[in-house]
C-alpha cells in the first residue's frame, strides 16, 4: 500500500525528519514515502548533504591586517581603562 | 557553570576566568581561538567583508568591556555570537534603502518551486574542490539568499545553536526560524547542486 504523504507533505517535513524530532509515527510515514519516492529521497539526501558541508567547513583564514586591527583596537580599549582607573 | 572543557581537553572556563581577572593574555587567547568564526558569522549576515571587520572589532571591544557581566551560564562563544549577531542586525538594519532588512517579514506560503533541480551528488565534492574553492562555493551560495534565511541558517545550522536559542537572538518566532530554516536548506540545496551534481544525471529530474 502506498504511503499517504505527498511529496510536498515530505517537503514540509524534511527538517523534522533531518533533525529527528519527528513522532515515531510521522517518521515511519516520512520513511515510507522516502522509499517510494526517489525524487524526495534525492532531495532529502542532497540536502542532508548541505548541511554537512557547511557543518564541516573551516572557517577562512581573515583577511591581511584584520587580526593586527582587531588587536590594536583592543590595546587602545586596555589603555583607556587604565588611565581611567 | 556549564561544563567548558570541549572535545580536546581545552578547558575555557579556566581562560574566561583569567580574562574576567584582568589578563589581557587570556583575553587575547579567547580572540585568537574565536576570531576566524566570528568573522565568517559576521560576514554571513552582513555580506560585506568592511561591515565584517567592524562587527568583529565591536564584538570583542564590547566582549572584553562587559566580561564581568558573563556568568557562565551558557558557552562563552555562544555569549559572543549573541553580541555579534546583534551588532551585525545593527549594521543591516542602518544601511539605508535595503528594504529586505527586516528579519520579520512576511514570507510567502505559496507554492516554492525550490526543488526544480533534483539530482544525485558527486559523492565526495570536498575531494573535487580546493579548500578555497568550496568555501567560495558555500559563501556564493549563503549570499544568494535573504537575510533572515542567511541569518537562521548561519546560527542553526553552521554554528549549533538550537531552535531556542536562534529564535531569541533574532527575535523571531520558533516557528518563523523554522520555516525560514527550511526554506534556506532548501534554496542552499538547489545552489549547490547545480555545482556539486553528477555528471551525466541531468535527466534526473523534475518534480
Amino acid at each position: 500500500m502506498s504511503s499517504l504523504v505527498t511529496c510536498k507533505d515530505f517537503l514540509q517535513e524534511l527538517n523534522a525528519y533531518l533533525d529527528d524530532e519527528a513522532t515515531p509515527e510521522l517518521r515511519r510515514e516520512l520513511q515510507a514515502h522516502l522509499d517510494e519516492c526517489p525524487n524526495c529521497w534525492v532531495v532529502c539526501d542532497t540536502t542532508k548533504k548541505t548541511i554537512q558541508v557547511y557543518k564541516g567547513a573551516d572557517p577562512a583564514p581573515l583577511p591581511a591586517g584584520v587580526h593586527q586591527r582587531l588587536l590594536a583596537a583592543l590595546e587602545r580599549k586596555a589603555a583607556s581603562r587604565q588611565a581611567g582607573k | 557553570m556549564i561544563q567548558s572543557v570541549d572535545q580536546a581537553g581545552f578547558d575555557e572556563s579556566a581562560l574566561v576566568a583569567a580574562a574576567q581577572q584582568g589578563g589581557v593574555e587570556a583575553f587575547t587567547s579567547l580572540v585568537n581561538r574565536y576570531e576566524r568564526r566570528i568573522f565568517r558569522l559576521a560576514r554571513h549576515i552582513t555580506q560585506s567583508t568592511e561591515d565584517a571587520e567592524d562587527v568583529l572589532q565591536e564584538t570583542f571591544l564590547k566582549a572584553y568591556e562587559h566580561l564581568e557581566d558573563f556568568q557562565g551560564n551558557s558557552r562563552f562563544y555562544t555569549w559572543l555570537v549573541r553580541i555579534a549577531v546583534n551588532q551585525a542586525l545593527m549594521k543591516l538594519r542602518k544601511r539605508k534603502g535595503d528594504a529586505t532588512v527586516s528579519l520579520d517579514e512576511p514570507i510567502d506560503t505559496g507554492e516554492e518551486t525550490v526543488t526544480r533541480e533534483v539530482a544525485v551528488w558527486d559523492p565526495n565534492p570536498e575531494l573535487i574542490y580546493s579548500r578555497e574553492e568550496m568555501r567560495e562555493i558555500l559563501q556564493n551560495a549563503i549570499d544568494s539568499l535573504p537575510p533572515a534565511f542567511r541569518a537562521v541558517f548561519a546560527l542553526r545550522d553552521i554554528e549549533g545553536l538550537s531552535t531556542e536559542e536562534t529564535a531569541a537572538m533574532l527575535n523571531l518566532t520558533i516557528p518563523a526560524v523554522k520555516s525560514r530554516l527550511l526554506r534556506a536548506r532548501l534554496r542552499l540545496r538547489e545552489k549547490l547542486t547545480r555545482v556539486f551534481k553528477r555528471k551525466g544525471d541531468e535527466f534526473f529530474g523534475y518534480m
